[in-house]
């Protein structure tokens, strides 16, 4: 049996390179997937992600840097790693004229234990579809299929490349709860997004990829008040001395009037901030209205460090 | 809801059950696919009956044409199912991401490999078979009785060889439209022009010579001696072999998977 071993992270990406002729897709990656976690990969179109992971997969080979899964090489030992990980590719994957069950069985006669097929069909709503070739299903459908592809082998870790994209909410939901089972089953799982609400619901760990490089790591409530600009907005009587305010308020702090009678607090939001505002408001005879105490999301983290620039 | 146990319990499956199920879902793929069973069928079985009349369109040379055009047949069905259709699976295979699938399951390389062989195999079994029965139903009289049988299995298995590693060939480097519209192309000029049906020495000797040197004038050439009861032919076996081993060394160094 291969139980995974706790001391052996279940990848380990090393100072990964990838070039295609003169554009660089991964440039120094380094990323540690523990096992028994969801960990995803967050970042935008063209950062590396699907290059990343499909070297993972061992369908290429690291130009530079090492890369290791279940503490073996993906390509050398591709054939011990073959049935121990499950792959969702993000498209494709199956014969055009193959049905949908048929392509399923398919997959899962080439494991030794593989998941009841048809139990795995109903629990992700597959009946509908189940005689339908592949090249008739939609988007959405090929991508369940996709997914019970990856997972009917029973591994002890997935790689899942966008496994919502094109998915409606209840089909987006549907593979929510299937992840998590697959972490309360001690399955390892990996994978990219560009949603940010996916990795913030799904993950114990995130990486925000860019350029190739991963940008910032760890848990999506660290990584959203992480640098954490939190804001407090306020409305009171126009004119109020903002400078005076800030002295007021611990270092750091900014504090703006945004438009007349709109203000602005950006900074380490906390009780004691709060408390202050107060007390001075208080002093200086103003009666504020609308406190409004924002958290930063991982989504305003992420365009933080990721740049607004369409790509 | 049902529930699933979805906890770690990898494993491959052994490998002749994944060899089987391999084979058996190229099969299921093609039987369901029209054009292929055209082309594997269909053209050869209408080409063997109009055949025993073509002596009157075209001169084929001394004897019965229908023992001139049954040999060119069966080289033609080798052609059909181990270049154009293979050509043509594989570079969809590719396109749809199909080889990388399976490259991530347990499912080895040579075991897709194999898969194909065994697929090939099945079909070029029940092409050979039926064709020849509906030669020998038209009145075939093949020469060199069950030899020359076996020793058309020995051409099958080169001419698939050669045309396959072609076929793959093409396959792996080209997109799926340009293998599409090569491997038809090829199926046609050889089918027409390529010492396949018409008997080599009907050609200009300028022609003959070059038409001996490809893998469709070796085979059917190989064959018509064949069942003329003069055996293959050394010539034909060589050229068949040469074609085998380059364009398998091609495909090895070319082949992309996806």
């Amino acid at each position: 049996m291969t139980e995974p071993a706790k001391n052996v992270p279940a990848v380990e990406v090393v100072d990964l390179v990838m070039r295609y002729g003169s554009v660089t897709a991964v440039d120094g990656l380094s990323l540690t997937v523990e096992p028994g976690t969801v960990t995803a990969i967050l970042g935008p179109n063209g950062a590396g992600k699907t290059t990343t992971i499909e070297t993972c997969e061992g369908f290429r080979t690291p130009q530079s840097g090492t890369v290791r899964v279940l503490g073996l090489d993906p390509i050398s030992d591709g054939r011990k790693l073959k049935p121990r990980v499950g792959v969702m590719l993000q498209s494709g994957g199956a014969w055009s004229g193959a049905r949908a069950y048929e392509m399923l069985r398919h997959i899962a006669s080439l494991h030794a234990n593989p998941l009841d097929v048809d139990a795995l069909i109903e629990r992700l709503g597959m009946q509908g579809y189940g005689t339908t070739p592949f090249r008739r299903l939609s988007g959405g459908q090929q991508q369940r299929l996709s997914l019970a592809m990856a997972i009917v082998g029973r591994p002890e870790l997935v790689f899942l490349d966008e496994p919502t994209a094109g998915l409606d909410p209840q089909a987006r939901h549907a593979t929510w709860d299937l992840v998590s089972e697959l972490r309360d089953s001690g399955v390892t799982t990996v994978l990219t997004t560009h949603f940010m609400d996916e990795a913030e619901t799904l993950s114990d760990q995130v990486h925000i990829v860019d350029a190739g490089q991963v940008i910032a790591s760890g848990t999506p409530q660290a990584l959203a008040s992480s640098g954490a600009k939190n804001t407090v907005r306020f409305t009171a009587r126009p004119g109020l001395d903002v400078v005076k305010l800030m002295h007021a308020l611990p270092h750091d702090t900014k504090v703006d009037e945004v438009s007349p009678g709109a203000y602005v607090i950006a900074g380490d939001v906390d009780p004691a901030l709060l408390a202050t505002l107060s007390a001075w408001c208080a002093g200086e005879g103003v009666l504020t209205e609308s406190v409004l105490v924002e958290r930063q999301t991982l989504e305003d983290r992420f365009l933080e460090l990721t740049g607004k620039a369409l790509r | 809801m049902t529930k699933l146990d979805l906890s770690p319990s990898p494993g491959a499956a052994a490998t002749p059950a994944m060899l089987r199920s391999q084979v058996a879902m190229e099969l299921r793929l093609l039987s369901r696919n029209g054009e292929q069973l055209l082309l594997t069928l269909v053209i050869p079985l209408m080409l063997l009956v109009l055949g025993t009349h073509s002596n009157d369109v075209v001169d084929l040379g001394k004897g019965r044409s229908i023992d001139i055009i049954t040999p060119g047949i069966l080289a033609l069905a080798v052609l059909s199912t181990s270049f154009t259709s293979l050509a043509i699976a594989t570079g969809f295979e590719r396109r749809y991401g199909v080889i990388k699938r399976l490259g991530a399951s347990p499912l080895p390389r040579w075991g897709l490999m194999l898969g194909k062989i065994g697929a090939i195999a099945a079909v070029e079994i029940a092409q050979l078979t039926l064709l020849s029965v509906v030669g020998l139903l038209l009145g075939w009289e093949p020469h060199g009785g069950a030899t020359a049988f076996a020793q058309m299995i020995v051409l099958a298995v080169l001419g698939t060889a050669a045309f396959g590693s072609l076929g793959l060939l093409i396959a792996g480097t080209l997109r799926a439209e340009a293998t599409l519209a090569v491997a038809n192309l090829v199926y046609v000029l050889l089918l027409v022009g390529g010492g396949l049906l018409v008997p080599l020495s009907r050609y200009p000797e300028a022609a003959r010579h070059v038409l001996e040197l490809l893998p469709s004038g070796a085979l059917g050439q190989g064959l018509r001696d064949t069942f003329a009861g003069q055996g293959p032919g050394a010539f034909s076996i060589v050229v068949l072999i040469v074609w085998a081993v380059c364009c398998g060394l091609g495909v090895a160094r070319t082949f992309k998977w996806e």
